[in-house]
């Protein structure tokens, strides 16, 4: 299968790979997938002072596309609200990198990795 | 060194040089229908057709007259399959029986078969591949017509004791169909021993071109078959269609050659396969698919634990493979043949399938093996599952939401 430029070059060179503290009050930790389908996203969203995220860090153990959703979204994360980042939804990620249909729940995936973070950070407020 | 270095003869070989030039003048000059018999065009691609047929029987030790064309492993599949069931159902019943690791062709044509009233028994190997004989005695019936096994898996590579198999199926009166389009070159096959009715092969697996086969169909006792294409009654009425005399005269060459060489062959194979499975076993959580002893040194079948297949197979792109996993396929599911071992579905999601062959060097393997290590390790620091594993996670225990 062919894959995009874009995808190439995330894959290539992952934006923001690592872990922060899940124990940080500060922290929100989301993880969605399983093994059993092939894709298992972890992202983690830091919240600043300001309100705004300042730090997202992710490990994705998944096909190509997988990891490049979940490094472009710890890119569109950083600066945002927690407002904003709850409204990015699955069809600008998948532009963004021009998935190709069968490879459209990659981007699904990547919006409920966002979704899962901002709910535990929330549950720790 | 080329790259990608090609390491997925399972999936094809590439056609030996020689066996290319002696295709080459029954395109062009010779180019007559062998069923002709009017003119020396036709009687000399007939005598090039009948040179082939033996070279093919030559290989397993078969009479030339044993020997029938078709299009490849598949179609000789099915006229097996649905030819036998069709044939002698009346008289002995409507079972079938078969491996749930079997080829698409067989398991389609059994599925085809059950379409249309038989029924069929599909058996699950020992986590090592190979059938426990026991088991598949215990699944012949009175009314079992058909056992298709076979004989080098194109997956995990493994080789059933097709002998053992042969002598329960004649005990019981069975038909015993074998598909060898993974055996041909790789393992010694003596159909004067073997107790085996008919047999599959396929060309392009075996260096020859793609898009020809031939089906071996016992004489004696004498194996009859319904046809499945019919036509101008080619092949003594079991294969109708105008033979393609470039495609078999390169399958008489390839398994010629095949027959001169696979012995040393094979033993330079079987040292390719050692360096590369000690290689690839040093890193850490990797598991070979199948057994170890009872396979063909040409396929190594590995998981990579906590790597997603399809991530590694873009990683290595210098290697040319096949992920036992979705990716080469449309649909997103592991492969059936490892799960059908028992494999987890992340090991099934992790696996690699290396295939190696003729033209494979001792340097395409150490570029390998280097390449595997280096991305092996970055793609485990990207995955969460690895980073859960090293915490001592058991991820068997975690609730995963399943999409």
């Amino acid at each position: 299968m062919a894959y995009s430029d874009k995808v190439l070059d995330h894959y290539e060179n992952p934006r923001n790979v690592g872990s922060l503290d899940k124990n940080d009050p500060n922290v929100g930790t989301g993880m969605v997938g399983a093994p059993a389908c092939g894709d298992v996203m972890k992202l983690q969203i830091k919240l600043g002072k300001n309100g705004l995220i300042e730090d997202a860090k992710f490990k994705t153990y998944g096909c190509g596309s997988a990891i490049a959703s979940s490094s472009l979204v710890t890119e569109m994360l950083k600066g945002k609200t927690l407002d904003e980042a709850e409204s990015i939804k699955n069809s600008a990620i998948a532009e963004e990198l021009a998935l190709p249909p069968v490879k459209i729940h990659c981007s699904v995936l990547a919006e409920d990795a966002i979704k899962a973070a901002i709910n535990d950070l929330k549950s720790k407020k | 060194m080329k790259l990608p270095i090609y390491m997925d003869y399972s999936a094809t070989t590439p056609v030996d040089k020689r066996v290319a030039e002696k295709m080459i003048p029954f395109i062009t000059e010779e180019f007559g229908n062998p069923a002709s018999r009017s003119h020396p065009y036709g009687w000399t691609a007939e005598k090039a057709v009948e040179e082939a047929r033996r070279h093919v029987a030559d290989l397993v030790n078969a009479d030339p007259k044993e020997i029938v064309w078709t299009s490849g492993a598949t179609e000789s599949n099915n006229l097996a399959i649905k030819g036998i069931a069709e044939f002698y159902s009346k008289d002995k019943g409507k079972h079938i029986i078969t491996i749930a690791t079997e080829h698409k062709a067989v398991i389609d044509a059994f599925r085809e078969l059950e379409r249309i009233g038989y029924e069929a028994t599909y058996l699950t190997p020992e986590p090592n591949g190979l059938i426990n004989i026991e088991k598949f005695k215990a699944a012949i019936r009175p009314d079992t017509v058909l056992a298709s096994v076979m004989f080098v898996n194109n997956e995990i590579g493994v080789i059933q004791d097709i002998h053992s198999l042969g002598n329960i199926c004649r005990e019981h009166n069975v038909i015993f169909h074998v598909d060898a389009a993974q055996a041909t070159g790789k393992v010694d096959i003596d159909l004067t021993k073997l107790p085996v009715d008919v047999m599959s092969f396929s060309a392009h697996k075996t260096y020859g071109p793609k898009g020809i086969g031939a089906l071996y169909v016992r004489r004696k006792p004498r194996i009859r078959l319904q046809a499945q294409m019919h036509g101008g009654g080619h092949e003594r009425g079991m294969r109708s269609g105008t033979l393609a005399t470039h495609q078999i005269v390169g399958m008489g060459e390839a398994f010629k050659i095949a027959k001169e060489e696979m012995h040393d062959e094979n033993k330079r194979i079987k040292k390719l396969h050692d360096q590369l499975l000690k290689g690839l076993t040093e890193i850490e959580e990797v598991y070979v698919n199948g057994d170890l002893n009872h396979r063909v040194p040409h396929n190594l079948n590995i998981s990579f634990n906590y790597v997603e297949g399809e991530s590694l197979i873009m990683a290595i792109k210098d290697i040319a493979v096949s992920s036992g996993s979705a990716c080469t396929s449309a649909s997103l599911e592991p492969s059936y043949v490892l799960r059908a071992l028992g494999r987890s579905d992340e090991l099934a999601h992790s696996s690699i399938r290396f295939s190696i062959g003729r033209y494979t060097t001792e340097e395409d393997i150490n570029h390998a093996i280097g390449l595997l290590k280096q991305k092996i390790g970055k793609l485990r620091e990207l995955s969460p599952l690895w980073e859960m594993f090293k915490d001592g996670v058991d991820l068997e225990k975690v609730e995963w939401a399943a999409h």
